[in-house]
């Protein structure tokens, strides 16, 4: 059990703050959003996380990672979290990268993983197909012929599916009863003949597409891990990426709430300090305890993944659970805590409420992961 | 020092040689032995056992040797701790002397006291009340009004006491008096020992929703107190008191864990009293209800061990403050889920329709309502946590 970081993760901490604080402030993603960039991230930047090691984290040594753990990762991302950093961090370095280490084959890891290490290289997941997270619900067919699969069918809020090199398409290539069973995952080029790309403007002014794919072939080197089998890789993919995900929320929920209270500590009303105010300072009390609750959660959810991998499923929902509760609650109290310019654009408290919401249906929404933990309960 | 795997083995073999087998059934309130000078065994096997626990020094482990504590350190007061645990063994005194008053007298009293009192908390010979609440002193503790007045060779008290838990079975209390009405409302308060037997001392249960009653108001009309029972300076009892509400706070936190009763747990209770299709709880209120609970309970497990992680690795963090308000609010919800769970199953006040179990869920919820009120209420403990973690400025 690990509920505390050892010297060298809160070293790799101070790091993340201190490059992101100079490099990639919050005003970053203002510039991005006002300029309506193309890419939406900053590829310099990324390359420079990428030469900090950031993209390579998790991965084994022989592939070029660094084989610091998801304890790491979740440090690195907490810190994204905070300044509302754009990057293929999640989508590619966590998402892509895992479905290739925990599925593919040798000779797909020997030539992907070192380029996604480096940063080279970006993938992202085409998973959902609906408005709310059904990773069993796929559509999209993939038909064999001969060697070879015709992928057809749509994509929707695919993760930077706009900018990543390769895509790992989550089909259905056999029957589905129970609707988990006949996935395939695949990977296809971004810019294959067939595929359709439409980058989704969201509220959060980070990167989303919509992705069609008509009459996409891929060689049967495609397929990651095994025909009709994808759940068994898909799952602890998702899991993966759930507490990644949680991980950044801590952040832009710490982040939001420091504001806050500093803020509480610095505007007058009435001639006194609003947090001088015991209806703000009981909220903002009850939002402590919260944060203590989610970060005892979350650093045990990023051991698991490491150590205990059997307790990551019930773990995990735990954690996106408690993350979306707290991220909704505190950027929802920071805007009212902040009164008349928390509903301006001026101030960043709004960016981190838009991005809360967005994070909070990436990889599935409350109800979704309380469903998942009561029935793994046994109700 | 020893080695503690090799402590670890002596203990458990201690233990296994020397707790009865019926000291690690789990325990009903009638089987505790809470000691004092009319405190009863419950059986023969808790007296040997307690007898045993005291003459090998780890009724308090960690106190100083020469008052009869076992003079260990907290890694091995831990240790045996956690030996205790793995074998279900019962605690074998129940006692507010171990777990608040004692650690006090060690800090701010002084030879003479810790003689006096020490010893015989160990061997259960005295059994203490906690007189700090009044009737108009709440969660405003400070304000108390109970007087002690200085008349040379002894201290003359009047006033009273409420909620002093058990008062009526014990010998001793330990209280916080008013010695000066003239300065600062915390700056006028001591801390006193009174030995219940004085005249002038009178006790009354007080009927509480849940049917029961020990919680008592204790009354001091004119009663004369020896001067070398003041604990600490005079005027500094608020300094005492309040190191004595972190060990009560603590308490309340773990309760439950602890707990005499059996409880069942709202799980269980869900397979036996809901409807399920397909493996699950048809009623969708209910069932995400259930599962709000479970996930905060998880998440609160988990802030406990990374609590004791932090205070073993020496790092300080604000977990620790917030558990009263989260463990106490958290035995509340499960009071009310396990209401709902058993519907009007989980209603009986008493008779044959119902079970024991029955009949305890209905009185615990209704006892419920004290935790999160007892100790520092949950208003008095968010203040707390604006106050010192949040640093918000003062109301």
């Amino acid at each position: 059990m690990a509920l505390v970081l050892n010297e060298e993760q809160q070293l790799l901490q101070g790091t993340a703050r201190e490059f992101l604080g100079a490099n990639a402030p919050v005003a970053a993603l203002r510039e991005l959003r006002d300029s309506r960039d193309p890419l939406g991230y900053a590829p310099a930047l990324w390359q420079q996380m990428a030469e900090l090691g950031w993209a390579s984290i998790i991965l084994p040594e022989q592939y070029g990672g660094l084989d610091f753990g998801f304890l790491g990762l979740g440090v690195v991302l907490e810190e994204t979290g905070r300044t509302l950093t754009a990057s293929p961090l999640l989508a590619s370095a966590v998402v892509g990268a895992s479905a290739l280490l925990l599925g593919g084959s040798e000779e797909q890891k020997e030539t992907l993983l070192p380029a996604i290490a480096a940063g080279e290289l970006t993938t992202a997941l085409a998973l959902e197909e609906t408005h709310h997270h059904r990773p069993t619900r796929i559509a999209t067919r993939a038909e064999r012929d001969a060697d070879e699969f015709i992928v057809n069918g749509r994509k929707t809020f695919v993760l930077d599916g706009h900018s990543a090199d390769k895509l790992v398409v989550v089909t259905r290539s056999g029957d589905a009863s129970p609707a988990s069973s006949g996935l395939t995952l695949l990977l296809v080029d971004r810019d294959a003949p067939g595929v359709t790309v439409q980058r989704t403007i969201m509220a959060d002014s980070r990167n989303a597409a919509n992705i069609t794919f008509e009459q996409v072939r891929v060689g049967a080197d495609a397929v990651i891990g095994a025909i009709d089998d994808g759940w068994s890789i898909l799952e602890p993919v998702l899991d993966r990426g759930r507490v990644a995900i949680a991980a950044e929320m801590m952040g832009l929920a710490l982040e939001t709430f420091e504001r806050t209270v500093a803020y509480l500590k610095q505007r007058e009303q009435f001639g006194v300090l609003i947090g001088s105010f015991q209806a703000l300072q009981h909220r903002a009390a009850q939002m402590q305890a919260e944060l203590e609750l989610c970060r005892s959660v979350l650093l045990q959810t990023l051991t698991a993944v490491d150590d205990t991998p059997e307790q990551l499923p019930m773990l995990a929902s735990l954690a996106k659970v408690k993350l979306n509760e707290l991220a909704k609650l505190v950027t929802n109290e920071a805007v009212q805590m902040h009164g008349g310019i928390g509903v301006t654009d001026e101030l960043d408290i709004g960016l981190f409420l838009k991005r809360a919401r967005v994070a909070m249906q990436v990889f599935g929404d409350t109800g979704f992961h309380k469903d998942r933990y009561a029935t793994l309960c046994g109700y | 020092m020893q080695d503690p795997e090799e402590f670890r083995s002596e203990v458990r073999q201690w233990l296994q040689d020397n707790c009865p087998e019926s000291q690690r059934q789990p325990i009903t309130a009638e089987e505790q032995f809470w000691g004092g000078r009319r405190g009863e065994f419950p059986s023969e096997d808790a007296r040997l056992w307690f007898e045993r626990m005291r003459d090998k020094g780890w009724i308090a482990p960690e106190w100083p040797a020469q008052y009869g504590g076992g003079g260990l350190s907290a890694e091995q007061g831990k240790i045996i701790k956690d030996e205790m645990k793995r074998i279900n063994a019962r605690t074998p005194v129940y006692s507010i002397g171990i777990w608040m008053l004692g650690p006090a007298i060690l800090e701010y009293g002084n030879e003479e006291q810790k003689q006096q009192h020490i010893r015989a908390i160990i061997n259960a010979e005295t059994r203490w009340a906690q007189g700090y609440s009044e009737p108009g002193a709440g969660s405003d503790l400070a304000s108390l009004q109970c007087k002690a007045e200085d008349q040379g060779d002894h201290f003359l008290v009047n006033g009273s006491k409420i909620w002093t838990t058990n008062a009526d079975k014990c010998d001793w209390i330990f209280c916080l008096v008013r010695t000066n009405p003239d300065v600062k409302k915390q700056e006028g308060i001591s801390f006193l020992l009174i030995d219940m037997d004085s005249p002038g001392v009178s006790t009354t249960p007080i009927a509480l929703i849940s049917g029961e009653s020990e919680f008592c108001q204790t009354f001091f009309d004119n009663v004369k107190v020896p001067k070398e029972n003041l604990v600490g300076e005079l005027n500094k009892g608020w300094s005492v008191a309040k190191a004595l509400l972190v060990h009560e706070r603590k308490l309340m936190a773990e309760i439950g864990s602890d707990s005499p009763r059996k409880i069942v747990a709202p799980n269980e209770a869900a397979h036996k009293y809901l409807e399920f299709e397909n493996g699950k709880i048809v009623d969708a209120q209910l069932r995400s209800d259930l599962v709000d609970y479970n996930m905060q309970m998880h998440a609160i497990a988990l802030t406990h061990f990374r609590t004791f992680e932090e205070k073993a690795r020496g790092v300080h963090s604000a977990a620790a403050l917030v558990m009263k308000y989260l463990g106490t609010e958290a035995e509340k919800t499960k009071s009310e889920l396990l209401l709902a769970i058993m519907g009007s199953q989980g209603l009986g006040w008493e008779g044959d329709s119902f079970t024991a179990e029955e009949l305890d869920t209905t009185r615990l919820w209704a006892m419920s309502k004290a935790m999160t009120i007892a100790g520092g209420s949950s208003e008095i403990q968010l203040n707390v946590i604006a106050k010192s973690v949040l640093e918000l400025p003062k109301s």
